[in-house]
């Protein structure tokens, strides 16, 4: 499986034009060749939209938020005034995308792009505060950077970017935006230094700076400190993933459509013919329901179009309505169920036994002692097929399903407590037991009667 | 690809759907993915197989291995700078601490010419442990390929379910994948692949029959089951190298080995024993009863006033200190019933297992179960230390 290099397709198109009759068979070859690499096209061009949050996506239902967004970095950039503004979304809504396509709107404007200076602190990276300061200072490329190494320590850095930040003023230093990911992240740095002195920055008369934070928690202002609040702008975007269910269509068909600067129009056509074709029949159309009544944001249904796609081969061209049903199935599945799909029986007699237990008991917790005894009672007089195992074979079947953190103790191990009688909690409820018991291969009839019937007709 | 069915057996539709998904070299893949399934279901064995036949460019980790944070990012680090430079030889070692380092490093590492233009994977096996390191590695790796702006996948192996890798805020959802367990027809078969060469594959596949009939309802584990086939055949091939039975005599052969497969449940599956005393055993062909396994070392031949201190601590943990008054004087008053009793029938005391008790009450206890008159010696008080 060497990486193809996809031929330029009008190129093979003219040969294939001025072909003349006695090559046929090379015709037939040639134009096999052709089908095969639009597929590669159409494949790296998805798949980069997907999986890679390219930037040439539109931007569904923020049109208000990223006007308000390129106005005021362009008060900062172009007219010197220092702002703070908070993006607050929940996961998948398009924070990170909308503002790369705000700064790349940004940095096509003449004068900016020599002047402004990005700075991109993200809250999983830079954990605490020394880091930060240091990635600052090498992606601002200050003159105590050497390759990729800064030097000093961390008060030395701190006022070595103040000072350079402090010395400026509108007129005469270069704007610089900051962008810092997972917000809510930098607010559990010890005093939130780097947030005072960043909001502090902003707010006074020096450097212009833009400070932009993305975030997914809606308190944010309760993490933060008194006075790193009261030197914010409070100035706060919501993206709220607010389409409706016609619109998230739209989405779906724009998103898997190909875009008109494809080289093999013919196919292209073809294509989103296909694409159309699909977003009307009912099937595929009550799957996008089903997926939007989970999940509204484009995350998920990115998923969903990409295990779809990853079906197409060259016998398989287009995507047919099955493949979405089948991509939705596979996104879908109740991994709990599934493991217990896979316990052995005498597992599955010691979860009907806690199953029991805890009905009687009304959830309180148990240890193994308990379930043994329950065990002994249903194999002592009801089951047939269901041997009498050792006190020790049935404990290390316990002791897997607490690897397999099915059950779990209710305070920590501790090394007094013999593992006995060390209290346990089932972490599965009656109904996905029941389930799972109805699709357990070879379930033996006893012990489904058993999980069915209460103790009382012992 | 019928190289790789030849070699990882009914795992047919799992190996497809990871190739469709891996794609073309240079395409763009899921930015993490995450695989679950019982142990011994083979998702270790799938990735690593469809991983070196493909000849992608990987790096396999293993988190119980590397369980702090340098030690992980140093060696994904280390292993893809031995990739790039393949014809060199020699490269230096790399260095790093923090998360924030391994990015910058990664991003550097990726530019060299053979490692650019393609998908690299790096497979996190027993990622359970993740959950136990700093917080943001979890989600770090989520992101990789966000955080590093390079065509990288994470692929993450997890015998737990997803839904408890979750971090509290969120983080990027990605893919799962169920590797099923395998149903007992698939077991038969691929037990019966490994049958030794001397003996036809249908004796091999009675014999795996008759094992799993005795251990499929207690253990469905593929390593545990295999481990006991390698041990037990030996036994059972028995009586066809001493010419007692032919191969097709199965009654003679199921009755030679049923004992010594319940023999072999209670013992080398529990690692009572280990396989060598048990092959031992075999051999030798000694009395099964002489086993001395783990459990013998806890019957102890106590003196005896140690035996009476034992038995004062049982009867100490398990009856309420209210009954001591009526089971252990000569002369005792009458016991009130109270409802506090009848509250706490349900939930017999053995149940619930052995309760705290001071020394003094034991020891008065004992004073009182032992016939003779006991000095409060020094004698008495080390072997309550002893024990």
């Amino acid at each position: 499986m060497s990486s193809r290099k996809s031929k330029s397709n009008n190129l093979i198109h003219t040969e294939y034009l001025s072909q003349n009759e006695r090559d046929r068979p090379r015709v037939a070859e040639r134009r096999q060749r052709e089908t095969a690499d639009p597929r590669q096209n159409v494949q790296r061009i998805l798949r980069e939209r997907f999986c890679h949050q390219s930037s040439h996506s539109n931007l569904f239902g923020v049109q208000v938020q990223y006007k308000h967004l390129i106005e005021l970095l362009k008060r900062t950039a172009i007219h010197g005034e220092s702002n703070s503004v908070l993006i607050i979304g929940p996961r998948g809504s398009g924070k990170t995308m909308l503002i790369n396509h705000a700064l790349k709107e940004l940095m096509e404007v003449e004068d900016v792009s020599e002047n402004v200076l990005q700075v991109h602190l993200n809250g999983l990276l830079q954990i605490n505060d020394k880091i930060a300061l240091k990635e600052i200072t090498r992606q601002l490329n200050l003159e105590n950077v050497v390759g990729d190494k800064v030097f000093g320590s961390f008060a030395e850095n701190l006022s070595f970017i103040l000072e350079a930040l402090k010395k400026g003023d509108r007129t005469s230093s270069c704007p610089v935006i900051f962008i810092l990911d997972e917000f809510d992240l930098f607010a559990h740095h010890r005093n939130q230094t780097l947030l005072y002195n960043l909001f502090d920055i902003s707010q006074s008369a020096q450097t212009p700076i833009a400070v932009i934070g993305l975030t997914c928690r809606l308190d944010i202002l309760e993490l933060l400190e008194k006075r790193v609040k009261s030197r914010f702008s409070h100035r706060q975007m919501h993206l709220m993933n607010s389409f409706g269910f016609p619109q998230y269509l739209k989405i779906f068909k724009e998103q898997l459509s190909l875009p008109t600067e494809f080289p093999d129009k013919l196919f292209a056509e073809k294509w989103n013919e296909n694409v159309q074709c699909l977003s009307e029949d009912k099937s595929v159309q009550e799957v996008l329901q089903k997926h939007f009544n989970i999940s509204k944001s484009l995350r998920s249904l990115h998923m969903l179009l990409m295990l779809a796609l990853s079906r197409v081969t060259t016998s398989h061209p287009f995507i047919t309505a099955a493949d979405l049903m089948e991509a939705n199935q596979l996104c879908s599945m109740d991994s709990k169920a599934n493991i217990v799909h896979g316990l052995s029986v005498l597992e599955i007699c010691l979860i009907i036994a806690m199953k029991h237990l805890n009905d009687i008991y009304e959830e309180e917790p148990f240890n193994f002692q308990m379930v043994y005894n329950e065990f002994q009672k249903f194999v002592q007089r009801k089951a047939h097929s269901v041997y009498n195992f050792e006190k020790p074979v049935v404990m290390k079947a316990f002791e897997h399903l607490q690897q397999l953190e099915l059950i779990r103790p209710v305070e920590r191990t501790s090394v007094n407590a013999q593992r006995e009688y060390q209290l346990m909690k089932l972490l599965l409820d009656n109904t996905q037991i029941m389930n799972a018991l109805q699709k357990y291969p070879n379930c033996p009839t006893d012990v489904r009667q058993w999980a069915t019937s209460s103790l009382s007709w012992l | 690809m019928s190289h790789v069915e030849n070699v990882v057996l009914c795992r047919e539709s799992q190996v497809s759907t990871l190739q469709s998904l891996f794609g073309e070299r240079h395409h763009f893949s899921f930015p993490s993915i995450f695989i679950y399934g019982h142990t011994a279901s083979g998702k270790t064995y799938v990735t690593q197989t469809l991983l070196k036949t493909l000849e992608l460019p990987h790096v396999f980790v293993n988190c119980v291995e590397c369980f702090t944070l340098k030690l992980l990012l140093e060696q994904i680090l280390n292993r893809l700078n031995y990739l790039s430079s393949s014809e060199d030889g020699c490269s230096t070692q790399i260095t790093c601490d923090t998360f924030n380092d391994f990015v910058r490093l990664f991003k550097q590492v990726t530019k060299a010419k053979s490692l650019k233009d393609q998908t690299v994977y790096i497979v996190l096996d027993k990622a359970e442990y993740l959950r136990d390191m700093e917080a943001n590695i979890l989600p770090g790796f989520l992101r990789l390929q966000e955080l590093t702006d390079r065509n990288v996948t994470v692929i993450f192996l997890s015998e737990i379910i997803w839904e408890k890798f979750r971090p509290n805020t969120g983080c990027f959802e990605p893919f799962v994948l169920y590797f099923p367990d395998y149903s007992i027809g698939n077991l038969q078969k691929i037990l019966s692949h490994d049958h030794p060469p001397e003996y036809s594959a249908d004796f091999y596949a009675a014999y795996i029959n008759i094992l799993l009939g005795v251990f499929y309802t207690v253990c469905r584990d593929l390593k545990e089951l295999r481990h006991l086939a390698v041990l037990n055949f030996p036994k059972y091939c028995e009586p066809v190298v001493k010419g007692e039975a032919g191969e097709r005599d199965t009654r003679k052969l199921w009755r030679n080995i049923e004992p010594h497969l319940k023999k072999a449940m209670q013992t080398v599956y529990l690692r009572e024993i280990s396989s060598s005393q048990w092959e031992k055993l075999q051999k030798d062909d000694t009395d099964p009863e002489q086993l001395e396994g783990l459990s013998a070392y806890t019957h102890v031949e106590l003196p005896y006033y140690s035996k009476f201190i034992l038995i004062a601590a049982y009867l100490a943990s398990y009856n309420p200190s209210r009954t001591d008054k009526r089971f252990f004087l000569k002369h005792h008053g009458k016991i009130k019933k109270t409802n506090f009793l009848k509250k706490h029938e349900k939930t017999s005391n053995h149940l619930l297992g052995p309760k705290l008790f001071p020394l003094d009450r034991l020891l008065a206890i004992l004073y009182s179960i032992v016939d003779s008159r006991v000095a409060p010696t020094a004698n008495i008080f080390s072997q309550d230390g002893e024990l």
